[in-house]
């Protein structure tokens, strides 16, 4: 009976309930954003434009093409298509937030499958919800805290390059690190549950720590941009990717702990069939 | 640690894992899609780009900015 299979535990059902996890992730995320995200970044980008950031008279959001950037390969030239400010935070804020979604829910849904009935005595929901709080704390928590998000006027456009390496680059390593501190706590898990967990999670905090201090900083705020906006951007931040996994670990679960149940149903049905 | 939630995880019928060999082909193609997906939205036409303009950019700017990306 330990091996018994039944249609409701497999690749396809964590897949697919990860994508509806993600979904709703998405908007949920969307909805974070307008409500906490979006007026930071409206204050940010009237600033800049006050403050004559954008240096060419037809980079302007008013008129819809918004541009920060003087560099010849990113200013908006008449062959492309303006998208003005309604459509960046609407349609095109919702598209950004559900495709992370549906790649978060998908991701970790996958994940999910992988951690059933692999991390120790955990069920199905309660390995699920771990997978889910390990994504959100190294995916979203530990990369905001080295590098957080930064709104319209900051940042310069010549070190963009650098930037998105040295952010993908700790993301990289902090996912690295969360897989190898579960491997790592699995291995420890005859020594007990505490040892296990306390040794992984010190496992992950060694390692991000180490790449939080060899990789460089980025420190590009200038003098005058003002301290409140930034800390309501970077919290309107933290808070749209919150709800985003919020969603996820909701619906994931909540998807998880009935496909359990079907399973626990199915299975105590054919023992029963089976003892007639 | 299986005392953390009694009741969704009733052990009277265990757990059983999916194998790892059905699971891996789903996994490594999510992976590749994801990896696809975080880029459009996350990098091109930022630090790198492979279609020329800045629709894909501007389109979803405040996604970027907001879900933690560098934007520009």
């Amino acid at each position: 009976m330990s091996t018994t299979r039944t249609p409701h535990l497999t690749a396809r059902t964590f897949l697919v309930h990860g994508l509806l996890a993600g979904l709703l992730g998405g908007v949920l995320a969307f909805a974070a954003a307008s409500v906490v995200g979006e007026p930071p970044i409206d204050r940010a980008i009237a600033l800049e434009e006050s403050g004559g950031a954008a240096a060419d008279a037809d980079h302007s959001h008013e008129e819809g093409a918004h541009s920060h950037e003087e560099s010849g390969g990113h200013s908006h030239g008449d062959d492309d298509a303006a998208i003005s400010r309604g459509e960046q935070a609407g349609p095109g804020l919702a598209t950004a937030t559900i495709v992370v979604g549906l790649v978060a829910g998908g991701v970790v849904g996958i994940a999910s499958a992988f951690a059933v009935g692999r991390l120790g005595g955990l069920g199905p929901v309660g390995s699920t919800a771990v997978v889910v709080l390990l994504a959100y704390l190294a995916y979203t928590v530990v990369p905001w805290l080295k590098y957080p998000p930064n709104p319209p006027a900051v940042g310069s456009a010549d070190t963009i390059g650098e930037r998105t390496a040295l952010y993908f680059s700790f993301v990289a390593v902090s996912l690295l690190a969360v897989v190898a501190a579960v491997l790592l706590a699995r291995a420890l898990l005859s020594r007990g549950p505490w040892v296990a967990v306390v040794a992984g999670a010190l496992f992950y905090l060694v390692v991000v720590g180490v790449a939080g201090l060899v990789l460089a900083p980025i420190d590009e705020v200038p003098d005058s941009f003002p301290a409140t906006t930034l800390y309501a951007f970077r919290i309107g931040s933290l808070a749209t990717s919150t709800a985003l996994w919020a969603g996820v670990a909701l619906a994931l679960t909540g998807l998880t702990a009935r496909t359990w149940r079907a399973h626990q149903a199915d299975v105590e049905r054919r023992a029963a069939a089976a003892a007639l | 640690m299986s005392q953390l939630n009694p009741t969704a995880d009733t052990p009277a019928v265990p757990v059983v894992s999916i194998p790892v060999r059905e699971l891996a082909p789903w996994a490594l193609f999510v992976a590749l899609l994801a990896l696809v997906a975080l880029y459009f939205v996350g990098a091109e036409q930022g630090a790198t780009s492979l279609i020329s303009g800045t629709a894909v950019h501007e389109w979803v700017h405040d996604g970027r900015h907001l879900l933690g990306f560098p934007c520009h």
